[in-house]
């Protein structure tokens, strides 16, 4: 994207540049921590899935894999890395077209919205009905319902949020705001969750603490994620050299 | 708080009509950029199934339906 150009599209350029640069810092750190957490519950995962699998025929060679799982292990980073610049691309789209609607004087607290918008929208209500599952669980066959209905539960997720920000702006004072919010994203998070269709394919044999163990890692992965996006993009959209506040502004004047 | 567009000091351009589409595109590339991370099989990447392979754990961890 050229950077000459009107002041706004400018501006637009510079907004992105910097979501991008914060999604790719947020992609490492969600990566670090997924490395550091997660992968001694994946090896474990694969060893049950090999020790399932059926024993390669006496005489044939075991198939070598694409990927060695040291690869994978690097290609773990890799994938939150390009995750994270993804989200930090749309989350700076986000801002630069939603800014003037949110009820804000702060542009970090704009951006503190937004991303945890994101963490309840895309993250956590997907993650409560279609919790994440290691290697060993889950039907290859159902991979492609599985998909739609995750798909399905984000973009209800989605909706929910929009929801909450919509019934909370039909009310005045503060604490019915927070209740209309509330109520309404409950209402559309229930019937969704009515709606979609219910996964049920964990393995009777499989280790439950190592599921669980897995799923908190996997939630922790996002959380530092959208937690690292929001407070970089928010530190890049901070305006530099002005004071915080109108009432610091004031004593600096007074000084 | 009304819902009537106040003067919010915010240092945000102002998007215009015309760079909505700009920022369509945007949006667009970094969907693509996501499904070539959680659900691509080769057809984006066109790297058979290396890419997939590669970032197997990844897509576990984030959370994404695998396989
Ligand atoms: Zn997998």
């Amino acid at each position: 994207m050229p950077l000459t150009g009107t002041p706004a599209s400018r501006g637009f350029a510079q907004l992105l540049i910097r979501g991008l640069l914060a999604g790719l810092i947020a992609g490492l750190l969600a990566g670090a921590f997924a490395f550091t957490f997660g992968e001694t519950h994946i090896d474990a995962a694969i060893a049950i899935e090999q020790a399932a699998a059926p024993p390669a025929a006496p005489g044939t060679a075991e198939e070598e894999p694409l990927v060695s799982r040291d690869g994978q292990k690097a290609g773990l980073v890799l994938a939150t890395t390009l995750y994270g610049i993804a989200m930090g691309g749309i989350l700076a789209t986000a801002y630069a077209l939603l800014r003037r609607r949110l009820h804000t004087r702060s542009d970090p607290r704009a951006v503190f919205f937004l991303a945890g918008s994101a963490l309840v929208g895309v993250v956590l209500i997907p993650f409560l009905k279609y919790p994440p599952n290691p290697p060993a669980v889950g039907d290859p066959a159902t991979i492609d319902q599985r998909t739609w209905s995750y798909l399905a539960a984000l973009v209800l997720g989605l909706v929910a949020v929009w929801a909450a920000v919509v019934a909370a702006r039909t009310q005045q004072a503060e604490w019915r705001r927070a209740a209309a919010g509330t109520t309404a994203s409950l209402v559309v998070v229930a019937v969704a969750y009515l709606m979609l269709p219910s996964i049920d394919e964990v393995p009777a044999t499989f280790p439950p603490s190592l599921l669980w163990d897995f799923r908190v890692v996997s939630l922790g992965v996002q959380a530092v994620l959208w937690t690292a996006l929001g407070l970089t993009f928010g530190a890049f959209v901070t305006p530099r050299g002005t004071p915080a506040s109108p009432a610091r502004a004031e004593q600096t004047t007074a000084a | 708080m009304s819902d009537i567009q106040q003067a919010q000091p915010t240092a945000a351009p102002a998007i215009t009509g015309r760079q909505l589409g700009t920022a369509a595109g945007v949006v667009a590339v970094m969907l693509l950029l996501a499904y070539l991370v959680a659900f691509d099989q080769g057809a984006l990447s066109q790297s058979g199934m290396y890419l997939h392979e590669l970032m197997h754990d990844g897509r576990h961890l984030l959370g994404v339906p695998c396989h």
